[in-house]
């Protein structure tokens, strides 16, 4: 099964929309809420980081027997230092953003915790792909 | 602790999910960082929060957390009730602060040691 959303880069309300929507097909196809639990967090902190650093986006799932693929990708400013930006801590986000409750540079190392695979390419000035894979044990 | 338990230690008003307060709740998590709540997952946990703004509810709603406690006197707007309404949540609004709610808590047999 393949999804597609697109997240509103505007609209810092709406933001988890997608995640929300995918959670709630994985709840109808019987998957286990660990699993659903895994990939609906590392799925969120991705859309969460796509609206508050890139002006929104596009995600893709794809849902096989075996796992959860999801993919994000923005035209954001992209990440320079990724190795950097992996580290528990470290964030460029605005004050704004952190009096929302985010910010807290745990949104990368979240995103790695929980799924079985994350692979995050980035070219600056020209945007961000994270790709989230969960395994369906 | 039953929800009800939870509304009377903390002296707290029940905002949404009057009818869902018979639920167990097994630990807490006092937190204005939403980010550092999504790293630490238990079951059956009560979020205690000071941030009213709807990333609380979708926060929770990814973890599986059915139950939240507004500390300090605030409340959310209609529209984030709302949210928490259609995902089956209990929201609690207490006048204590973040500390003395989780002390509250904590205190009265909420220790966390009950979780898988």
């Amino acid at each position: 099964m393949k999804l597609r959303f697109e997240v509103d880069g505007d609209e810092f309300v709406l933001a988890g929309e997608a995640s929300s929507k995918l959670k709630k097909v994985l709840m109808q196809l019987g998957i286990s809420s660990q699993l659903i639990r895994k990939i609906a967090i590392a799925m969120y902190e991705a859309e969460i980081n796509m609206v508050i650093h890139a002006n929104g986006g596009f995600i893709d799932a794809e849902i096989t027997p075996d796992k959860v693929f999801v993919s994000l990708s923005d035209t954001g400013p992209g990440i320079p230092d990724i190795e950097l930006a992996m580290k528990e801590g470290y964030s460029t986000a605005s004050d704004k953003v952190r009096e929302l409750g985010f910010g807290a540079g745990m949104g990368l190392p979240n995103m790695k915790r929980y799924t079985d695979d994350m692979k995050v390419t980035s070219e600056v000035g020209k945007g961000t792909t994270v790709e989230l894979t969960v395994f369906i044990s | 602790m039953t929800l009800k338990e939870v509304q009377q230690h903390l002296s707290a008003k029940v905002l949404v999910g009057e009818e869902y307060l018979d639920r167990e709740v097994f630990s807490g998590c006092g937190s204005d960082l939403m980010s550092d709540v999504l790293a630490f997952v238990k079951d059956r946990v009560i979020l205690l929060t000071g941030l009213v703004n709807p990333q609380v509810i979708r926060t929770a709603e990814m973890m599986d957390i059915h139950a939240i406690a507004f500390v300090r006197g605030k409340e959310p707007t209609e529209e984030v009730l709302k949210l928490a309404a259609l995902k089956e949540m209990v929201v609690l609004s207490t006048e204590h602060p973040l500390y003395i709610s989780c002390g509250l808590l904590y205190s009265n047999g909420l220790t966390g040691k009950k979780d898988e």
